[in-house]
């Protein structure tokens, strides 16, 4: 990529609204500090020409080499980060890159949130669309930031040259300081700042050779830390604007049905209530307060017109998907011919399998903040679609994408659902605010039950696997059928489904890494299934590494091969993966005895392997499985290939927290319809594990020199099939329906 | 009007004394680092101080703190828990312990009232401590540790 010519040097003055401005600095004080005025101090290499032609007179001087960074006289490094942070570390990981190139002191780095910019902060690996996740934030922005740190650098290099007349190669920057040794001169970033503006972007710009990183590869302390551990990093459900009123919406029981009527009579006797009004999602009641809103709310009658809405169960839905499993499907991945070595087997395995919906349950439940006026709408949110939602808010209201300004903050967790495909409760705010005319900003909040019971899941899927063996025990074929529903149908993706085939629901299954002759993978895609779905954390791995891994775990068992070595056989082509999956075996001490089982208790080791969002992760699993079936999970020893590490210590928490996600969904997780409606609601029905069930892990990262690749999902999908092969060992019992069911499992 | 005592100052509200403390917390006095993550004692997410004690501020009504004393995550570092609440809040720092940091005001109340009893927990008091609060990012193993090494450090 040419830096000269990318979008992200702009000449336009950073559109930071000063509401913002406000906000964060009630709350995160120290965010701004030293560099106020922050809309009217902007030098830009190739607009301060002009911006002096129009005597614009800044209070504070800032160097803003690019749409990346801001250096300001007072020292300060703001690195503006094009992803939202919602937890994976991002905002650490795009400023450490940034600081790297530029060289600058950790600790005079600063991030702050970019705005929703179609032209300078597309997600580069999703065309032009700016947006944060499939585990792309540091792979999309690895090369584009080290350009525009090191961008900086040179101007501030080039600056100082001139100042000090001497050459350019002769000056040294390191943690912060610029230095000509000859001449013994030095200058902080801060004093070369407003010099540094008035260089030009130099050509041929040198990035490091890895060998010269100092941050990049190192432990770096998150940015978010202070803030988050004294409460006071901004949500959005942190904000209060004057005169807000807070929303509480009811949603129709059942996906698609509309409201017929509703009474409000008892809702607006509620204290503090001060409107109720239609929405197309349902009735929203709007309050004083999120306490009032919420009672209001409960106090409604609504009538619902159901004549379109879905109603079909969780077990008729499964048995839908086993019967179209009887059926060939699309063509997700051909080679050989499966079908006619399956036919000429020795030995055929068989095996389906179930995954139920998953709700994504962040802590946070959904919420978003609007402020409309006649030429404007103004969001407060955590968000994931940036210029999706911005698109579509200005679609709905009549505006122009620029007049909606999108506020980021944190998210307290997402793991998809605010890269909502329908912009679906960033819209629901939108229209509340609108059914009230504006008259008051609005802040929409779902209650835990909301957020559980009104949509936007991991699709339910059933996987049909049949492996065909030779006399010899060696694979010989594979045929894998998948039925679920489509997640990039109707959504800003859908073109990247072909033949039938989202590639969402189909990943991990066709890319199957292992050297099989006959291999076919197969795919249908129910559409008459009216429940809301949605990318969750490693989208299609989710199911498609449990099924290919506790299936081939199977298959090794069969034939009496250690799980390890069988799988190493058959990675001939893929050593990322071979490489990872030796790791892990060998720091699990693979092969050697576990600790003995106390009476009545049975122990096992299991392994599993996937790649997703480019990086590979192995895992071994150390298991106890009580006499009442319970199931403890002891240790869990993954290595991981995710390019060069960033950011080592991220990783390793991001490693750690995926085995806890992905525990949760296997050992409780599951959203059931009966008749439609939703079961579960709160987390005494929708369970993550707790901190007593979480397992001791550790993490072992390769070292690569390859460019960084996703961390924030690929850690999820070994989890649950290294447990189940662990269950499988101890028990012998292999597990086809997740979640698990220690009923399964009894002694 | 209602009184009760905020990290050491009195407060007097005018809400129905049947409104979860959370509620007045967040969108009467605007505390809004205790955080709304369930309304059900099932996550954590508010958990406060009562008289010294954890308690879960969704679940706890206005009328049953009238004239008590109340911590929440903005005064903990300043009250009689203080030496405490530093430890804690350095080695969750030192150890990156947060993730989307949503759950962790109330992961840190929990803690401190966990060593402000207990200066040497072991696990299974950790465990016992600490189950009541969720978090979905898998932060445990990180608390877990940050809770020894604060330990270690007010040992
Ligand atoms: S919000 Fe109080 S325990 Fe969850
Ligand atoms: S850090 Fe995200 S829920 Fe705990």
């Amino acid at each position: 990529m040419d830096l000269s010519r990318t979008p992200a040097i702009s000449h336009r003055p950073m559109d930071i609204s000063t509401d913002t401005a406000r906000i964060e600095n009630q709350s995160r004080r120290h965010f701004f500090k030293g560099v106020a005025g922050l809309t009217l101090a902007i030098y830009l290499p190739h607009a301060a020409a002009a911006a002096r032609g129009r005597a614009v007179a800044p209070k504070v001087s800032a160097f803003v080499p690019n749409a990346f960074l801001r250096i300001g006289d007072d020292d300060t490094v703001t690195v503006i980060a094009k992803h939202l942070e919602m937890g994976q570390g991002t905002h650490t990981g795009l400023a450490t890159i940034v600081a790297e190139e530029l060289d600058a002191a950790w600790s005079q780095v600063r991030i702050e949130a970019a705005p929703a910019d179609a032209r300078r902060y597309n997600n580069l690996l999703w065309g032009p669309m700016q947006g944060t996740g499939g585990s792309t934030a540091m792979a999309n922005s690895w090369e584009q930031l080290r350009k525009a740190g090191a961008a900086a650098r040179a101007m501030l290099v080039a600056a100082a040259a001139r100042r000090w007349q001497v050459p350019t190669d002769e000056i040294t920057v390191n943690v912060g300081v610029i230095a000509h040794t000859p001449s013994r001169r030095k200058a902080k970033f801060g004093e070369l700042a407003a010099a540094a503006a008035r260089e030009s972007v130099p050509a041929g710009l040198r990035l490091k050779d890895p060998r010269e990183f100092r941050l990049v590869g190192k432990q770096v302390l998150r940015k978010d830390s202070a803030d988050k551990v004294r409460g006071e990093a901004t949500f959005t459900q942190d904000v209060y604007l004057p005169g807000m009123l807070t929303a509480v919406v009811a949603h129709p029981p059942r996906f698609g049905a509309k409201v017929k009527s509703f009474d409000a009579v008892r809702a607006r006797a509620v204290k503090g209530v001060v409107d109720v009004v239609a929405i197309p999602s349902g009735v929203a009641v709007l309050a004083k307060d999120t306490w009032s809103a919420k009672k209001g709310r409960d106090a409604l009658a609504v009538d619902w017109d159901e004549t379109s809405a879905f109603k079909l169960g969780s077990d008729a839905i499964s048995a839908r998907y086993r019967e179209l499993a009887q059926t060939p499907g699309s063509v997700a991945r051909k080679e050989g011919d499966a079908q006619a070595a399956l036919t000429a087997a020795a030995h055929v395995l068989r095996a389906s399998y179930d995954f139920p919906y998953l709700a994504h349950a962040a802590m946070e439940p959904l919420n978003c903040v609007v402020r409309l006026s006649p030429e404007r709408c103004e969001i407060w949110n955590g968000e994931q679609m940036h210029t999706v939602d911005q698109m579509k808010v200005a679609e709905l209201l009549g505006l122009k994408p620029e007049q909606v300004t999108l506020n980021m903050l944190y998210a307290g967790g997402s793991f998809g659902r605010r890269a909502s495909k329908d912009s679906d409760y960033v819209l629901e705010a939108v229209n509340v605010a609108r059914a009230i005319s504006g008259r008051a900003p609005v802040k929409l909040v779902w209650m835990r039950e909301d957020d559980m019971k009104a949509g936007y899941y991991r699709p339910a899927f059933h996987h049909a696997l049949e492996a065909a063996l030779d006399p010899q025990g060696r694979l010989v074929g594979w045929r894998h059928r998948l039925v679920g529903q489509s997640i990039m149908a109707g959504s800003p993706m859908a073109g990247m489904i072909k033949a039938g085939i989202d590639p969402s629901s189909v990943e991990g299954a066709s890319n199957l890494p292992y050297a099989v002759p006959n291999l076919l993978v197969e795919l249908h895609t129910p559409t008459d299934i009216g429940v809301p779905v949605l990318w969750w954390r490693s989208v299609g791995s989710t199911h498609t590494a449990y099924a290919t891994e506790t299936f081939l775990d199977e298959v090794a068992a069969s034939t009496g091969q250690d799980p390890v070595a069988y799988r190493m056989a058959l990675l001939g082509r893929h050593p990322r993966h071979a490489g990872v999956l030796r790791l892990a075996a060998d720091k699990a001490g693979w092969g050697t005895p576990l600790a003995p089982a106390a009476r009545g208790e049975r122990r096992g080791r299991g392994v599993a392997v996937h790649e997703s969002f480019r990086s590979f992760v192995a895992q071994v699993a150390e298991v106890t499985v009580h006499a009442d079936g319970s199931v403890r999970v002891d240790r869990i020893v993954c290595a991981v290939d995710c390019g060069i590490a960033i950011n080592p210590d991220t990783i390793r928490a991001q490693i750690e927290g995926s085995v806890g996600f992905a525990l949760s969904a296997m050992l409780h997780g599951a959203i059931t319809l009966k008749d439609g409606v939703v079961e579960q609601s709160n987390f005494h029905d929708y369970a993550p594990i707790r901190i007593n069930e979480m397992p001791r892990v550790e993490v072992h990262i390769v070292s690569s020199a390859e460019n960084p690749t996703g961390i924030g999902e690929p850690g999820v999908p070994p989890v649950a099939p290294a447990v189940a092969n662990a269950i499988a060992a101890a028990t012998g019992k292999r597990l086809r329906r997740l979640p698990i069911s220690p009923e399964d499992l009894k002694a | 009007m209602l009184a009760f005592h905020v990290n050491g100052k009195t407060v007097r509200v005018d809400v129905d004394p049947e409104t979860p403390l959370l509620w007045v917390l967040r969108d009467t006095l605007h505390l809004t680092g205790t955080k709304y993550g369930c309304g059900m004692a099932l996550c954590g997410a508010c958990t406060v101080h009562l008289d010294g004690q954890p308690v879960r501020a969704c679940s706890t009504p206005l009328s049953a703190v009238v004239g008590k004393r109340i911590e929440t995550i903005e005064g903990v570092i300043r009250g009689s828990g203080r030496r405490v609440a530093e430890a804690v809040q350095a080695a969750w720092q030192r150890l990156d312990v947060v993730q989307c940091g949503y759950c962790q005001p109330g992961q840190i109340m929990s803690a401190v009232a966990l060593l402000k009893s207990n200066r040497k927990p072991t696990d299974a008091d950790i465990d016992a401590a600490m189950t009541g609060n969720l978090c979905r990012c898998g932060t445990y193993q990180r608390i877990r540790a940050a809770i020894h090494e604060a330990a270690r450090g007010l040992a």
